[in-house]
């Protein structure tokens, strides 16, 4: 069972990623909102984060920088509905849907190749960023890469399961902005939490990404011993699996 | 190889906080042999999809049970998975990827090893005639290429039986008649293939036995052949050089001849059971007489006919 389950999953990730790889001007793409929100936000926030105790303008990439990367997995997440639905209208999972394959392998092989392209277009954000003074341990960097990955399924799932129970390119748009608004406000992904006032900080406490960016800008400044790190881990995974567990659910109800 | 027994399928939609309930598909009886070609002939939205989905494993019934392969549809779809092949109405490949990928990939979802699948990938390529463009990006290919690429991947795992939702639906006459040839090739292979299709002319000639629906219900059943004859037998039109009321009055008193009409414009349009049969009589009688004989013709009556009879309206208005 968990071995087909496992070569599955293989089978259909690596069909995901060469379509991903043929056609690497949707990578590209999708990187020219970050880009644009790298160098054209980030100088405003030297003066407005003068009371955290930036004086530079690298101190105000280190808060930033990941913010940004938070908001790419979370909005590459939750944008990744769409490309199920196209699958799901040309045909494409009914073709698979006939054949013995697992149907968590299906949903799973195409979620994995949604988070792939995310951290190869975080990475570039973060490549690109080094030069203005992004400072942060390698070490560090693999645990917060983790973490957004765990960001990026959790986000990726709840997608799904959107896309699964709306089924409606015109409705599907609206929903996800609708949702993705106030998650990635609610996370402190512009301006960290401690900015905001109490009863904000009381609502951010319930949204498991809010924890998310707070371990990956603890372990972008360098403090992996924080007990935020191995919160934001925890919370991270258990709603991942979670939410990962309810697509496939749903998906198996619907994908017979 | 496949038998049903009142499957039925209805679909709730709600619009205005009204629930509407559609009955797509209302109890259906159907037997198809193994080998055989089956055809579902009927118009849009008569339940032919939804009969093909059901059967395919990918709509669950709400009545009736079905038994495809030895296999029980209800019981042990997993299973009946593995002895079907169903190709969609609107195929399912992705753009930038070849059909020799494609015919792989779907091998190996069927769990066959990957020297396996590429084996067979190679022999499907073959067979099906995909080698001038086996290794191109499927968006290149022509309507036809990719439809007989969608074939290909329906039957890579050699399923016993093969689901094909409107084949030939939107394709040149070229690619159509080439279809027809890969369908009877996958015949005489022993797949037994079941397909839905509006053309008259597709139900007719490739089609071995075939069910017109309409409503969600089979209305007449049968060969293409039997299905015409019961209908209204074979129209014999006769031309003649002069001595038409000696040829009525001969012709007329035969027993195979049904119903005598003298034709406004010359000649006579006689009713018989079997057209092949009576023209040699015909012919016999008329020369015995003395009588000369212009022209003959045999008009058999169209699929489009048994529909007309059996719902009322032709299919080519609905």
């Amino acid at each position: 069972m968990i071995v087909k389950f496992l070569r599955d999953t293989w089978l259909i990730y690596q069909r995901q990623m060469t379509l991903m790889l043929r056609t690497p001007i949707w990578i590209l793409v999708g990187i020219a909102q970050p880009i644009t929100y790298l160098f054209l936000f980030t100088p405003f926030l030297k003066p407005a984060l003068a009371s955290m105790g930036a004086d530079s303008y690298a101190d105000a990439f280190q808060i930033y920088v990941p913010g940004l990367l938070v908001v790419m997995c979370l909005y590459g997440g939750l944008w990744a509905g769409f490309g199920l639905l196209g699958e799901l209208r040309a045909g494409i999972v009914e073709r698979a849907r006939v054949t013995p394959v697992s149907r968590s392998a299906l949903l799973l092989g195409r979620a994995l190749r949604d988070v792939t392209s995310m951290l190869l277009q975080a990475l570039i954000i973060t490549l690109m960023a080094l030069p203005f003074g992004l400072k942060a341990h390698v070490g560090d960097l693999v645990i917060a890469y983790i973490l957004l990955f765990l960001i990026g399924l959790m986000a990726t799932a709840i997608s799904y399961d959107i896309t699964l129970s709306v089924k409606n390119e015109s409705a599907l748009g609206p929903t996800i902005n609708t949702i993705a608004q106030p998650l990635a406000l609610l996370a402190g992904v512009l301006l960290p939490l401690a900015l905001a006032p109490l009863w904000m900080r009381q609502v951010a406490w319930w949204n498991p990404f809010s924890w998310a960016t707070d371990g990956v800008r603890a372990l972008f400044n360098g403090r992996l011993g924080d007990a935020i790190v191995w919160q934001g881990l925890t919370i991270t995974a258990v709603v991942a699996v979670a939410t990962v567990l309810i697509s496939a659910r749903l998906y198996n109800r619907q994908v017979r | 190889m496949i038998e049903t027994k009142g499957l039925s399928k209805s679909f709730r939609s709600r619009q205005r906080r009204r629930t509407t309930t559609v009955e797509a598909v209302r109890g259906i009886d159907l037997s198809v042999a193994e080998g055989e070609i089956f055809g579902f002939l009927g118009p849009n939205g008569a339940g032919k999809t939804t009969t093909l989905r059901m059967l395919a494993t990918l709509l669950t019934p709400d009545g009736g049970d079905a038994t495809i392969a030895g296999v029980d549809l209800r019981g042990n779809p997993a299973e009946v998975r593995r002895r079907i092949g169903y190709v969609a109405q609107g195929g399912g490949t992705w753009n930038e990827v070849s059909a020799r990928e494609e015919l792989v990939l779907q091998a190996r979802l069927h769990g066959i090893s990957k020297a396996e699948a590429e084996t067979r990938a190679t022999a499907a390529i073959k067979a099906f005639q995909l080698d001038e463009f086996a290794d191109r990006w499927c968006k290149t290919y022509s309507g036809g290429q990719r439809r007989r690429l969608d074939v290909a991947l329906g039957v890579i795992h050699d399923p016993k039986v093969l689901f094909l939702d409107e084949p030939t639906a939107g394709l040149d006459p070229q690619s159509r008649a080439h279809m027809w040839d890969e369908v009877r090739r996958l015949r005489r292979e022993g797949t037994t293939v079941f397909l839905t299709t509006h053309y008259l002319d597709e139900a007719d000639a490739l089609c071995d036995r075939i069910a017109i629906i309409d409503y969600g219900q089979i209305v007449a059943e049968g060969t293409p052949t039997e299905l015409k004859r019961e209908v209204s037998g074979d129209t014999v039109m006769v031309g003649l050089n002069g001595s038409t009321p000696q040829a009525a009055e001969l012709l007329g008193g035969q027993p195979y001849v049904h119903k005598l009409e003298v034709r406004d414009e010359g000649g006579l349009r006689l009713n018989v059971d079997s057209g092949e049969t009576a023209i040699p009589q015909i012919m016999r009688e008329l020369a015995a007489s003395g009588i000369e004989l212009d022209t003959i013709e045999l008009h058999r009556p169209s699929l489009d006919d048994v529909f007309l009879s059996k719902t009322g309206r032709s299919l080519r208005e609905s």
